[in-house]
């Protein structure tokens, strides 16, 4: 089964002519994903090829789905136009948009936001600024690298794209069913919360590992959410304990205000809930590890 | 990036925020020029505010009422140079003072947890704003802004009068408010705070303090380089930013270099945790390479980490993901190469950690390029409590 992204989960890109959108699109179909076309107005009709494999460009996501049926755009497109390519998306009613552009101004994701929900979000929203969803052996949506792990039964959902993959490796003998990140932005379309209770729901998850970063209150959110709504065991890790207030670090969102938001109260909110927290990402492996 | 006090104000001015007549003087000689130019409008009572981005600047002394040009003179030069929450006072506003007869509190800021705007609106405004929201919140009006429709002017009134502003002066707030949400959403803020919005005993209403937060992401469309202030900011930090590295100066002695925001924010808390155990060596900087790790990229983050004095050892910290760690490692190795052929001896122990695609070869290169300084340990705590205890022996040595 796995969440979001399956077998059967049928791909387009936007922004497919585009560097990154080439690169990435030939490292999708080498991990078995179904890349059946993308977006270019100005290239509409050519075909493009993605290292051996020829896929077709059409003008709008909405044209694209009627000629191949894709069901999940992938936004490779630059900042500038990650708000047009999102509006044009939720427009369409594609049910699954992964945005992995970073540097959208929070304006424009506030803005994409507010469209989605004003549709009663049929198109469910992962990011901006995240390495994508993957589930090894099944799909894999975005900029996760493929070969670092293998299918098994743990779920994953992060913040952070390289501890994603640095816990996607440390744990590959055992293996995921599926690993969302989520990404570091303020605003951000699918939470923590909203990937607890797809995994909570998913015969093929056995247990869940939750990777977190200081700055918001998300993990004391999903800290709340688990101790009501979740049943399978959860791991967590929360970066950041050291980082001074005030300071910017790399994420737009990893930073604290005061007191709420600290990697400590996260931890807190998450040992509440009954969740064991990893002093490091190894030791959270270990944690991992124990359950299986 | 948060604005100065003086710079908010001239965003505010821009978009017709009323605020009252200031200039910013960077010696106590100007700030007496300024006070004798209001003086000969017939404004001789000025306020000379600290400009440091900090709040509690009444509170430290940083914000004192002067009669006049010399009085001007000598607040200017006692509150110069003074310290504010570890800021140093460079500039200072001169601003005419007004006489206020009541002060209320209005913001708008990006609401996280809802994803959406919020404006934030009491009557009750002034210096002790989060002890009222936090003993009276129902004194406090929270109202959601849509990012799709924004203020009007009937939406300002309604946030104007759910925070309770008087009769007297709910026309000049709401038209304040109306172009003080024209200004956060043209000017891509995520938080502008005027405290206290002023009602004065002539019946205006006016931004008397302002607080403004742009988002760095909307730096294409904007011109917000012109608020950027280097006066502030850590040298090392300035050189960083000028070689486009994501670099934050921190007060340890272990460099740390690595590979994305997450893993990078996360080896600074294993150094942490490690160094407890070596009499609390901490880590230096924060510094994340992204994803390429190319010699260039390598050679620059290992040039601006080791100019920093403090560092006694330094941590790479790579995962290999969609960059393989043989790219990794050969970075590493001509980046060390580039360094010394810019005639910077690389002198310190460098501690690496290469994991994840491709690992096997990187190691490999780095064993085979058998640079002396370079050390390879295989995994990131380890790593870590290495490039601690180096950092500890170096620091006994010295």
């Amino acid at each position: 089964m796995a969440i979001f992204l399956t077998a059967q989960s049928r791909v387009l890109i936007q922004g497919i002519t585009g560097s990154e959108g080439r690169r990435h699109g030939a490292r999708m179909l080498a991990a078995g994903t179904k890349v059946v076309g993308g977006t270019n107005p100005r290239k509409a009709g050519q075909r493009i090829d993605l290292n051996g494999t020829e896929v077709p460009v059409f003008g709008t996501v909405a044209d694209t789905m009627a000629a191949t049926g894709a069901d999940v755009s992938v936004i490779f497109v630059p900042a500038e136009r990650t708000k047009d390519a999102v509006i044009e998306a939720i427009e369409a009613a594609i049910p699954l948009c992964i945005v992995i552009t970073e540097g959208v101004p929070v304006h424009d994701t506030a803005e994409f936001w507010a469209r989605a929900s004003a549709v009663s979000n049929r198109t469910r929203i992962i990011g901006p600024n995240c390495p994508g969803v993957a589930s090894p052996g099944k799909s894999n949506a975005g900029i996760i690298p493929a070969d670092i792990t293998t299918e098994g039964r743990i779920g994953l959902v992060s913040k952070s794209g390289t501890l994603t993959y640095q816990m996607m490796y440390e744990l590959r003998d055992i293996g995921f069913s599926t690993a969302v990140g989520i990404g570091g932005d303020p605003v951000i379309g699918t939470t923590h919360i909203d990937c607890l209770q797809a995994f909570q729901e998913d015969p093929e998850t056995d247990a869940i590992v939750m990777i977190g970063e200081i700055g918001g209150d998300a993990e004391e959110r999903a800290g709340a959410f688990i101790e009501h709504n979740v049943t399978k065991p959860v791991v967590g890790y929360v970066a950041g304990f050291t980082a001074p207030e005030g300071k910017t670090m790399g994420h737009a969102g990893a930073i604290i205000s005061g007191s709420s938001g600290t990697a400590q109260a996260k931890k807190e909110a998450l040992e509440k809930a009954g969740v064991r927290v990893g002093r490091t990402p190894s030791e959270t492996a270990g944690l991992v590890r124990a359950l299986f | 990036m948060d604005l100065f006090e003086f710079q908010a104000k001239e965003l505010f001015a821009e978009y017709g925020v009323p605020v009252q007549r200031g200039k910013v003087a960077r010696t106590a000689a100007e700030a007496r020029e300024i006070a004798a130019e209001f003086a000969a409008d017939g404004h001789p009572l000025v306020v000379v505010k600290a400009q440091v981005k900090a709040g509690g600047r009444g509170k430290a002394g940083g914000v004192k009422l002067a009669q006049g040009p010399d009085e001007a003179f000598e607040k200017a030069s006692q509150i110069l140079g003074m310290d504010i929450k570890g800021h140093t006072v460079y500039t200072v506003l001169i601003a005419e003072a007004v006489d206020i007869a009541a002060e209320y509190y209005l913001s708008f800021l990006l609401d996280r947890a809802n994803r959406t705007f919020l404006s934030i609106c009491t009557v009750q405004g002034g210096m002790e704003i989060e002890e009222v929201a936090h003993s009276s919140p129902e004194a406090v009006a929270r109202i959601p802004v849509s990012p799709i429709a924004g203020v009007d002017s009937a939406k300002a009134a309604e946030i104007i009068a759910a925070g309770r502003i008087p009769a007297e002066a709910a026309a000049g707030a709401a038209l304040l408010a109306e172009r003080l949400w024209i200004m956060f959403a043209d000017e891509d803020a995520t938080l502008v705070e005027v405290n206290p919005m002023a009602l004065t005993s002539g019946g205006q209403v006016l931004a008397v303090d302002g607080k403004v937060t742009l988002d760095d992401n909307a730096a294409f469309r904007q011109q917000h380089a012109r608020f950027d202030d280097i006066s502030n900011t850590d040298p090392i930090e300035a050189r960083a930013r000028e070689k486009h590295l994501n670099y934050v100066k921190l007060d340890g002695e272990v460099g740390i270099i690595g590979n994305g925001a997450g893993l990078v924010m996360s080896t600074l808390d294993v150094v942490a945790y490690a160094g407890q155990e070596f009499g609390g060596i901490k880590p230096a900087n924060f510094l994340d390479i992204g994803g390429g790790a190319s010699a260039e990229v390598m050679a620059n983050g290992l040039e601006i980490v080791l100019s920093d004095p403090s560092v006694r050892s330094v941590f790479v910290n790579v995962f290999g993901g969609i960059t393989s760690c043989d790219a990794v490692a050969n970075g590493i190795v001509s980046g060390i190469g580039l360094l010394e052929s810019r005639g910077e001896h690389v002198d310190r122990p460098i501690v690496v950690r290469l994991d994840g695609n491709n690992a096997a070869e990187g190691r490999q290169i780095l064993a085979d390029a058998a640079i002396g300084v370079v050390e390879q340990v295989p995994t990131m705590d380890g790593a870590a409590r290495r490039s601690a205890e180096l950092a500890s022996i170096a620091s006994k040595g010295a």
